[in-house]
């Protein structure tokens, strides 16, 4: 959304040049930084939570939060595996994935909605759900071994640009062009904005929210296959923890917690932002753990500033 | 007198709009002075300026004879300066003498809460101005006008010599605002100096001593009450002659479009009767809190009713949602602009259009050029101030903010409007074209129902007058039948056993 507010427009230049400084303390810092290989290794690796996020940002904008996106993640994954060895082709495949991750999305804002409550409160419990059925239904062991095509989605390349990455964009764009061209999308900043009167001027704001839950389980499906075809492999415990990094690219890409207010871009740059993190912080040998703790300073950072903004 | 404060040469910018250019107002000991101008003149923003909360770009503002250098939040409250908003900010949850200490509560030695000295402060502060509250009520549990009067207390217990005042009536019915009056008078024998905002002009005959115009940020007079005609008023306000106040339009009345038969809700509302005919407008009026607006939310599907029978052109309707309501034909300008009618964070071309969203969209798409047609036209013809359709609707005044809730609903075509307090903060040029607009949906064959406690404007608006009192419609008007006098001792219930129950 256009804004003359100038203030609006320092704040999203400001994430611009958080990136483009770490992006030049980096190739100081290591060599390796700025090679082409690692370039698209990063944008590779953002491609799986960068898509998660754009979906992220659907369900922030409306005020609201998915903390079930990892589980979602995992049980497309497994379903996706699970088709692709029951025989049906890449195809079949490909449309269940992302009909289990839409539907679980659904769910989640059914009974937000239906229930009335809180989405944190309703997508932690399905973090858990979805989790416990993923491993109901692979007792615990990893599906594995996949055939060529299939793992070309997230493996394979087009015009010479990893397909993963050329997912990403296209996601990026579809979704820029819901938020600011759509019904849906002015909709879903107006919720975000003020349910109440969302709701007094005659529009369903449950259906809109709902389907808003539905879009974040849908990306959760995307970057299953992806992931999945990667691998190679379906893991049960596929996407534990990413919630964190996704929520993170939404929330460091200037998108209001409280709603309302953001903009796609802002989330593609946050997610790079992320994805240049983990990658320099790799370069630079520092530990796992300690990388967790990095990234949990950064997103408090980032509310913080957009708190001492307001 | 003593000239108490000066505001020299004040000016103001926001991106894309001069809000105040070279201001210079004064006031002195112990006098009310009026501030009046249209919609977005500058009126809150020079008491923004004034309160601390906006920095001026130019000027100087003198207190005591003394240029003060400091001029934030905290330093205008020292110097003895209080702002009372139009959107009240107090916590309903506690009671009211929480309220007023609120953040400096008065303390044993071992840090607990001194209960007793707040309480009798409370009291005591309340006696000297002949202010009858409990001091231990709720906020929730007493009147918009009480809360007002909170607010009043809370700034005499800050010993602020000056008290601003932005719109304080425009929440109030008649006796509430008299008694409003009462207390203003009280305060200035005591020596405190109030600057007064209102668009309601007749008041200033009861409360004003002088009065400022502004008009587009500028000063263009100011001069003792005493010298100005209302009329005079007007004119420097709006820069032209206003030929009518009440515009007049001749419209026959079409078939019964709504009828509510015992609409029925416990505690709100019981045994309410009345209809609308197409072209017809229905003004509806009682004091705060009799029922009025809940009757409407009934209507329109916010609230679920208990028992009654609504019937919408012909058929017995049943709303459940006011998403059912809005499909029927029906459309709400609700009373709270800001928690129900706006999207403080969207633009202006997002809430204008928000109802024609649906309508105007193909495959989902937008259709952006019709859809900004016609929120620009809505802009020309109730003139809405705002730099563009892009502007935040939280960055415009208050009056201009309530033009755009109902633009709303101008821009969507409906059977029956239900117009909750549509005047509230709008200024007298505006007014004119909004019931000019009203009158033309009318026209078209539009039911209208105007909930107003503006009385001036029910009696001279309405084809017929319904007064609630105490969740009841208590009597019912046709136009000309009736003065405003015998309204208000409906409203008041004096003579509701009149009434068969
Ligand atoms: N924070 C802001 N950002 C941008 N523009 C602003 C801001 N505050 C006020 N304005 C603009 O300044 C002008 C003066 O506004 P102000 O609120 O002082 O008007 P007002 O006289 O109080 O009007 P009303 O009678 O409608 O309350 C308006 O055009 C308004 O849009
Ligand atoms: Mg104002």
């Amino acid at each position: 959304m256009k804004s003359p507010d100038i203030r609006h427009i320092m704040k999203n230049y400001g994430i611009v040049i958080a990136f483009i400084f770490i992006c030049i303390i980096l190739s100081i810092l290591s060599p390796v930084f700025l090679t082409k290989i690692n370039i698209i290794n990063i944008v590779r690796q953002t491609s799986i939570y960068g898509i998660m996020a754009v979906g992220m940002t659907f369900v922030i904008l409306t005020g609201g939060i998915d903390l079930s996106v990892g589980s979602l993640l995992a049980v497309s994954g497994v379903a996706c595996a699970g088709m692709l060895k029951a025989g049906y082709g890449p195809f079949p495949a490909f449309i269940v994935t992302i009909l289990v991750g839409t539907f679980f999305g659904l769910v989640n804002g059914f009974i937000i909605n239906a229930g009335k409550i809180t989405p944190f409160v309703v997508t932690l419990g399905m973090m858990s759900i979805a989790r416990g059925l993923t491993m109901l239904y692979t007792k615990g062991y990893p599906i594995s071994g996949f055939d060529e095509g299939f793992r070309k989605i997230g493996g394979g390349y087009f015009i010479g640009i990893p397909v993963p990455i050329i997912i990403f964009m296209v996601t990026v764009v579809l979704a820029w062009l819901i938020l600011t061209q759509t019904r849906l999308g002015r909709y879903t900043y107006a919720i975000g904005g003020n349910e109440e009167t969302v709701r007094l001027s005659g529009i369903n704001a449950p259906f809109f929210k709902t389907l808003i839950y539905g879009i974040s389980g849908l990306t959760a499906g995307i970057s299953a296959l992806i992931l999945t075809s990667r691998l190679n492999s379906a893991e049960t415990i596929a996407g534990t923890g990413y919630e964190l990094d996704v929520i993170a690219a939404v929330v460091i890409g200037g998108t209001s917690l409280s709603g309302g207010r953001g903009a796609i871009w802002g989330t593609f740059i946050g997610a790079l932002l992320i994805g240049v993190i983990n990658n320099g912080m790799n370069l630079l040998g520092i530990t796992a753990y300690f990388q967790l703790v990095v990234k949990g300073i950064i997103i408090i950072g980032a509310v913080l500033l957009d708190r001492l903004r307001d | 007198m003593s000239t108490l404060l000066q505001m020299n040469g004040i000016s103001k910018s926001f991106p894309g709009v001069r809000a105040l250019s070279n201001v210079n107002f004064d006031l002195q000991k112990g006098e009310v002075h009026a501030l009046v101008g249209e919609n977005g003149a500058g009126k809150s923003t020079l008491m923004k300026i004034l309160s601390g909360m906006y920095q001026a770009d130019e000027g100087e503002i003198e207190l005591n004879g003394e240029i003060l250098r400091k001029t934030g939040l905290r330093d205008m409250l020292k110097a003895g300066i209080s702002v009372i908003y139009q959107e009240l900010n107090l916590i309903s949850h506690l009671t009211i003498a929480e309220n007023i200490f609120l953040g400096r509560e008065p303390r044993h030695k071992s840090g607990l809460i001194d209960w007793k000295t707040m309480y009798a402060h409370v009291e005591e502060l309340m006696a000297s101005f002949k202010i009858d509250l409990n001091p231990r009520a709720k906020v929730y549990t007493i009147s918009p006008a009480f809360q007002q009067v909170v607010e009043i207390v809370k700034a005499l217990s800050l010993n602020s010599e000056i008290l601003v005042m932005d719109e304080p009536t425009a929440p109030l019915t008649g006796n509430e605002v008299d008694r409003l009056f009462d207390i203003i008078a009280n305060l200035k024998s005591q020596g405190v100096s109030i600057i007064y905002i209102s668009h309601r002009l007749e008041e200033l005959q009861h409360v004003a001593d002088r009065v400022t115009v502004l008009r587009d940020g500028q000063c263009i007079t100011t001069k003792p009450l005493s010298e100005l005609s209302t009329n005079e008023i007007i004119h420097h306000m709006v820069g032209r002659h206003l030929t009518e106040q009440y515009p007049h339009a001749d419209i026959t009345l079409g078939e019964e479009l709504l009828r509510v038969e015992n609409l029925t809700k416990k505690g709100l509302c019981r045994d309410v009767n009345f209809s609308v005919k197409s072209g017809e407008i229905v003004g509806f009026t009682g004091l705060v809190g009799a029922g009025r607006t809940e009757i409407m939310e009934l209507i329109y599907g916010h609230r679920k009713k208990d028992s009654g029978k609504i019937i919408f052109r012909g058929e017995e309707i049943n709303m459940r949602t006011p998403r059912d309501a809005v499909q029927k034909g029906i459309g709400l300008i609700p009373e709270e602009r800001k928690k129900q009618g706006l999207i403080l964070g969207l633009s202006v071309f997002d809430n204008a259009a928000i109802t024609v969203l649906e309508r105007f969209s193909r495959f989902g798409f937008l259709q952006r050029k019709v859809i900004t047609k016609k929120v620009k036209d809505m802009i020309r013809d109730i003139d809405i101030k705002t730099p563009s359709t892009n502007q935040l609707t939280q960055n415009l005044s208050g009056g201009n903010q309530q033009k755009v809730v109902l633009s709303k609903w101008f821009i969507r075509d409906c059977n029956l409007y239900i117009f909750d307090e549509p005047t509230r903060g709008i200024d007298v040029g505006a007014k004119v074209e909004i019931y000019k607009l009203m009158q033309s949906l009318a026209g078209e064959g539009a039911g209208i129902i105007m909930v107003s406690s503006e009385l001036t404007e029910i009696m001279n608006m309405s084809d017929r007058i319904e007064v609630v009192f105490d969740g009841r419609i208590v009597k019912e008007f046709t136009k000309d039948e009736t003065d405003e006098e015998e309204v208000m001792e409906y409203s008041l219930g004096l003579r509701e056993k009149d009434v068969p129950a």
